[in-house]
């Protein structure tokens, strides 16, 4: 090879960069976290719309309900079952759902989310 | 080949590309084909591949050095020189290939011949033209970014870099549009510029006559393919949305090697992955190779030393000269005789000296 040495290098920085994600995993346990569900979350058993709509697709339910509440004022959803839930955050979702490290860090963590709800709504205080 | 036939076929070839795992995963289930071992043979497809090529180039000898000289050379103290668009050494040539790889230096000088009729007589101009550095600055950019940011599904816990990028990325919150569509706040930038400089590269294929005459269907597959793999991806996150921490956990497994296949992510991620797991495997076989072959490009990573460091050709065998003084050394006295000029006439002094060595070993 000519000028081997450098070439050898530069494919070896160059393929380590594009590896590293395989060198950086190696050996941690990095199962994805189960949200919790509350006593209270278990009794009622089904949320607004089903689990595997909430799963994906909860952050778009919250920012259409955001919009609708604060530019409408619309406050009531009709869920698909035809109960009529209160749109908000704080009193219909926390109710049941007041677990927030174990129900909604976890899994944003694990992804990288960091979602601006508590920038304007009150947290929920956890009995740890 | 004519440019509907090429756009028609990469058109097609890319459509087949996604109705594979939309049937494949949506009807048949295959999550562990396209979940698990098309993505391993597209990554060993990917490393093997370039490995291999750029061993191939490191081993085509480069008898001469041939910059592209954009600048004075360096010669007398009171020449000014270019160090960087005419490098001397390893530290003009390391700062041009920065600019080269980070900024498209050799982009940026790109103009467009324009041929006109000024007062009835033809004229040639050479016209500005950043349009294409441009759009292929924000692409690359943004296509590094978007890679970047998908280190939170490749990567557990995730590193301080990728949050800071996703912030930074997500920081106009276009989600709190008036309208009600996206569904999240952070709408990224990465994504918007990428795709629109994508069409754009595309388009420019189209309108400019001489891009439209020299490009092939290789030209195309590739733009077609990432701008189904930067779709794909819009529609994942913006509107069909799927079970993300599922993603995730996938994406772990491939990098632990215990790969899984959660249930419940929706077909688009596979349609996704399988994209992007083609064109990785494309890569060592396409135009694509340029992201390891701008570092080896001898017109820009070779000092201008032509002038002063010897650079003896490799392919070099040895050859048997004859130069003028053997020749003359061989003929002089002959030479003499026919009355040719000679460089040295020095016959009188050899004679004495050779008779004595005669008598010597008589």
């Amino acid at each position: 090879m000519y000028d081997g040495g450098k070439i050898i290098i530069g494919l070896i920085v160059g393929v380590g960069l594009l590896l590293s994600p395989f060198i950086y995993d190696a050996g941690k346990a990095a199962k994805a976290p189960d949200p919790e569900l509350t006593a209270k979350a278990k009794e009622a058993k089904e949320c607004v719309a089903e689990t595997s709509y909430m799963k994906s697709s909860h952050m778009h339910l919250l920012d259409e309900w955001r919009h609708t509440v604060v530019r409408d004022g619309e406050r009531y959803y009709k869920a698909k079952n035809g109960k009529v839930y209160y749109k908000s955050l704080q009193t219909t979702c926390l109710d049941c759902h007041s677990n927030k490290s174990k129900f909604c860090d976890q899994c944003h963590d694990y992804v990288g989310i960091d979602p601006y709800c508590w920038t304007c709504h009150i947290e929920p205080k956890e009995n740890k | 080949m004519n440019f509907i036939i090429s756009i028609l076929f990469s058109g097609f070839a890319v459509s087949t590309l996604i109705l594979i795992p939309w049937v494949g995963v949506g009807a048949f289930d295959l999550r562990v084909l396209f979940g698990v071992i098309v993505p391993y043979a597209a990554m060993a497809t990917f490393f093997i591949g370039i490995i291999v090529r750029v061993i191939d180039w490191g081993k085509s000898p480069v008898p001469f050095r041939i910059p592209t000289t954009a600048g004075q050379e360096w010669s007398f103290p009171w020449i000014k020189s270019n160090p960087i668009d005419n490098p001397r050494g390893t530290g003009g040539v390391i700062v041009r290939m920065i600019l080269e790889v980070l900024l498209f230096r050799s982009l940026f000088r790109n103009t467009r011949l324009e041929y006109r009729n000024a007062d009835s007589s033809p004229r040639i101009d050479y016209e500005w033209e950043k349009w294409l550095w441009l759009a292929a600055l924000a692409f690359h950019w943004a296509f590094l970014v978007i890679f970047l940011r998908h280190f939170r599904f490749f990567m557990e816990p995730i590193p301080s870099f990728v949050h800071l990028l996703d912030n930074l990325d997500g920081f106009l919150q276009l989600g709190v549009l008036p309208f009600n569509g996206l569904g999240v706040p952070c709408v990224y930038i990465s994504d918007l510029l990428m795709l629109a400089a994508v069409t754009y590269l595309f388009f420019r294929r189209l309108y400019i006559p001489q891009m439209r005459y020299i490009s092939l269907p290789a030209d195309y597959f590739p733009l077609f393919l990432i701008l189904a793999l930067g779709l794909t991806g819009v529609l994942m996150r913006y509107f069909l949305r799927v079970d993300i921490t599922a993603v995730k956990e996938l994406a772990i497994g491939l990098f632990k090697f215990s790969p899984t296949v959660p249930e419940g992510i929706g077909v688009i991620f596979y349609i996704h992955l399988f994209i992007l797991s083609v064109l990785i495997a494309y890569f060592p076989f396409s135009k694509l190779m340029h992201f390891a072959g701008v570092f080896l490009s001898p017109t820009r990573n070779l000092s201008n030393n032509n002038r002063f460091v010897r650079h003896v050709n490799p392919w070099d065998y040895p050859v048997q000269t004859h130069t003028y003084d053997e020749y003359e050394d061989e003929f002089r006295e002959r030479m003499i005789e026919v009355g040719l000029p000679v460089e040295k006439e020095i016959e009188p002094k050899e004679e004495p000296k050779e008779e004595p060595k005669e008598e010597e070993k008589e």
